[in-house]
């Protein structure tokens, strides 16, 4: 009983969890907020095509911040880097999604 | 035909009658004659040479002819057309896009051309130039008049010259050019001069060119912004549990922000008291500080090595020959500066970490008021107290908590209670009554840790001098307390006016509360005497025990019998009981004021009782029923009373508080600590009953001889 009662909440709570997990950041706290804003932004909008989303973000970062953003969604991909520093954001989202961003000229 | 032209093309259409060249040439010749009058005598005198010799001279490539080949005559038509001249020439029409025949060809045939710069009189240019040519000659005016004579004639000459020659000539231009030589004879002696004019078209450029700032290369090459590495892996299962560990954040934070008791506290993990004090600070300073207390910790081993090894391993050998008497031998001194004016009042082993013990400190001179202190040392650490509060008056009492061993309770000698949570090592309390709370008006002598209540509140009791047992309970953030009893004086009760109950209180020295019937505790009283209350009765005592004469300073219940309590008091005596039986079962005098008493937590007949002389005595019932089978002085300096003592529920040691703020460790020899022999054949039973059976016989054999006596 209390186990199907647990399941049921965690599956409630991933479907709830459309809050993004930040799992690893170092842009500065402005930066950040604004770029999560945006990654809920174009998963949400383009959540059964990621590489529209990924586009979307991509540009807009671009934009934004300077040339030369990299973007990968996914759910499942490992990755090894070089970001400059305080340009990086990794986060989850939406129970399933890994978003990671990072600039690198 | 034939057509002559002078200086022009030389046309010939000669016709001959035979084909030597020598005639043709001939005639050429006596053409030029004809036109060139002065020259060409010589070469008259040629053609008269080649006429007059008959005698020709045979070129070597004449062709051989027969005579009547010579008399032949060929007729030879000699006409305009260029014999080079191609007879059908082809172009290609690109209108039609074949090749046609061109039918006429250019005889033309040009054998000499020369570009001249002969200019026709009349033309502007011409007349320009002439213009110019006489303004240059008539310029001069001295020589003006000359010249024109000088040119008349030679102009005249010219004319005539040109009149003569020319006949063939057009007369027109020369007449032409005679007239306007005149004209300009004329006109030159009116105009004396003209100036040359400018041309006003014809502008000069000046340029110049400014030295140019010489270009020069400047490059400038910024550092990169920094860049770092990353890597991570992407999975189902890592989002999932990112997810989950939120979850139990986010739930953590709830429930802390709902209760913020110890309560609360319970939830979370139980802190290790070493690590409680390093988590809540930044990393870099954590890890020195954990490296630091290792290293601290360690140094102190290596300085106090042969004393921990002797805690460890020292059995005293010498035991075996002293029959039936035991020795303590002193291991480690605890003392800090901060406390050195400050008695030892209290003493507790922490029930979790066994060689953790609380000291409290304060003063038992009534004059002599100041300060407490509440040290925790570590027998790992001997130099230093591990946690260290300090208060504003003099800790007489302390408890540890069994389930919390990070919480202590205190009482204080002004009769407050506070509680300090060992996690939070700032110096102040967590919980603190004040004169609203209810604290005592008297010194807080014990205070003691009960089970939770109903509402999983925490709570402890406390008795004090203004004879009254409070029921604190931490609820949320206060101290709730309860009055559970008043010590009431038997007999003492009188009639005040309006009826009021007027009653003497006692003054409660020291309490214990049995250990599995929870209701039922034990209080001595300044008196000397030792009530038996109830939680649950308030008013009334559910027996009273005349124990001592001068006021009691400890009771104890015994460990394994659910029976027996144990006694002290100042009047030198330590007295064993049966709650049961109003007189004590065992009397002991000790010549010297008793501070403490301890039951061993090993055995049920094994106590320590210390005295203000200095000495610590322990007893063994089994062995010897009315001398200590260890009589020690243990403090170095005989003016220091002892003050508490305790043992350690693991190892065999002790710890004894001095009136001078020392505690010393002493390690029990083996002939103290004496297991019941074993019997051989009989298996030995270990545990509470057979400590209770040892006790049971005892007693018995004393009750026995009480009724005789």
């Amino acid at each position: 009983m209390g186990e199907a009662e647990g399941k049921k909440d965690e599956a409630d709570y991933k479907r709830l969890q459309t809050f993004p997990l930040v799992r690893h950041s170092d842009m500065p706290e402005e930066m950040r907020v604004e770029t999560m804003e945006l990654c809920v932004t174009a998963c949400e909008k383009f959540s059964n095509n990621n590489e529209s989303a990924a586009k979307m973000i991509k540009e807009t970062m671009d934009k934004k911040f300077g040339s030369s953003w990299h973007v990968v969604i996914g759910e499942g991909f490992g990755f090894e880097i070089i970001h400059e520093v305080k340009n990086l954001l990794y986060l989850y989202f939406g129970g399933t999604l890994a978003v990671c961003m990072w600039k690198c000229s | 035909m034939s057509g002559v032209g002078r200086g022009g093309m030389v046309e010939q259409s000669v016709i001959t009658g035979r084909g030597s060249r020598k005639r043709v040439s001939a005639e050429t010749t006596t053409i030029s004659q004809q036109e060139d009058e002065d020259s060409g005598t010589d070469v008259g005198e040629g053609a008269d040479d080649w006429a007059q010799s008959k005698a020709t001279i045979r070129p070597p490539d004449q062709l051989d002819l027969t005579d009547a080949e010579l008399k032949e005559e060929i007729t030879r038509i000699l006409t305009a057309n260029n014999p080079h001249a191609p007879h059908n020439i082809v172009r290609f029409s690109f209108k039609e896009g074949t090749y046609k025949l061109i039918g006429f060809v250019n005889q033309l045939a040009v054998h000499y051309s020369h570009i001249g710069n002969l200019i026709p009189k009349d033309s502007d240019e011409g007349r320009r130039q002439h213009y110019q040519d006489e303004l240059v000659t008539g310029s001069q005016e001295s020589a003006r008049l000359v010249f024109s004579d000088t040119e008349n004639l030679e102009e005249e000459e010219e004319i005539k010259e040109g009149d003569a020659e020319a006949e063939s000539q057009i007369d027109i231009p020369a007449a032409e050019a005679s007239e306007k030589v005149i004209e300009e004879e004329l006109m030159t002696p009116k105009q004396p001069k003209e100036s040359k004019l400018t041309n006003q078209f014809n502008f000069s450029e000046r340029a110049s060119q400014t030295i140019n700032n010489p270009l020069r290369d400047r490059e400038c090459q910024m550092e990169p912004p920094p860049r770092a590495n990353f890597s991570a892996t992407a999975n189902q299962w890592e989002i999932y549990d990112a997810y989950m560990e939120e979850l139990e954040k986010q739930e953590k934070t709830k429930e802390k922000e709902k209760t913020k008791t110890p309560v609360a506290k319970k939830m979370g993990t139980m802190a290790m008291r070493k690590m409680t004090s390093l988590e809540s600070q930044s990393d870099d300073i954590t890890k020195v500080m954990q490296a630091a207390k290792i290293v601290e910790r360690m140094v102190n081993q290596n300085t106090y090595d042969d004393v921990a090894q002797d805690f460890k391993y020292y059995e005293d050998a010498a035991d075996e020959y002293r029959d039936q008497e035991g020795t303590l031998l002193p291991l480690w001194k605890f003392q800090t500066d901060k406390a050195k004016r400050l008695a030892v009042t209290a003493l507790s082993w922490n029930p979790k970490y066994k060689d953790l013990f609380a000291v409290g400190h304060g003063s038992y001179d009534f004059m002599k008021q100041s300060r407490g202190m509440l040290l925790l040392y570590s027998m790992k650490n001997p130099s230093f107290p591990e946690y260290a509060f300090s208060s504003d008056s003099g800790i007489m009492c302390l408890d540890m908590h069994m389930d919390h061993p990070y919480l202590v309770v205190v009482g204080h000698y002004d009769g407050n209670v506070a509680v300090y949570n060992l996690k939070k090592p700032h110096s102040q309390p967590i919980f603190r009554s004040s004169a609203k709370s209810g604290k005592h008006t008297d010194p807080v002598w014990q205070v003691k840790w009960q089970k939770d209540d109903m509402d999983n509140n925490l709570n402890f009791f406390s008795v004090s001098s203004d004879g009254r047992i409070v029921s604190w309970t931490l609820v949320k953030s206060e101290l709730v307390h309860t009055d559970v009893i008043k010590l009431k004086v038997e007999g003492s009760t009188l009639e005040g006016p309006e009826g009021l109950q007027l009653f003497t209180v006692g003054c409660g020295t020291a309490f214990d509360f049995h250990r599995e019937i929870d209701y039922m505790f034990l209080v001595g009283t300044e008196e000397g005497k030792i009530y038996k209350c109830s939680k649950s009765y308030s008013s009334q005592f559910l027996d009273t025990y005349d124990a001592h004469n001068m006021a009691v300073d400890a009771v104890s219940w015994n460990p394994y019998h659910s029976k027996v309590f144990i006694s002290c008091s100042s009047d030198w005596t330590v007295k064993i009981w049966d709650h049961t039986v109003k007189t004590p079962m065992f009397i002991y005098d000790l010549n010297s004021a008793v501070g403490d008493v301890a039951w061993a937590p090993y055995s049920s007949t094994v106590f320590a009782a210390v005295s203000t002389n200095g000495k610590t005595h322990v007893f063994d019932l089994s062995i010897n029923k009315y001398e200590a089978i260890c009589n020690q002085p243990v403090v170095a300096k005989k003016k220091n009373k002892i003050t508490h003592v305790q043992f350690n529920p693991v190892h065999p040691i002790i710890i004894v508080g001095d009136d001078r703020g020392h505690v010393t460790c002493l390690k029990l020899s083996p002939n103290l600590r004496k297991m019941p022999k074993e019997k051989k054949g009989q298996e030995v039973q270990k545990g509470p009953a057979v400590e209770i059976a040892k006790l049971d016989k005892l007693l018995n054999l004393v009750r026995e001889v009480k009724p005789k006596t």
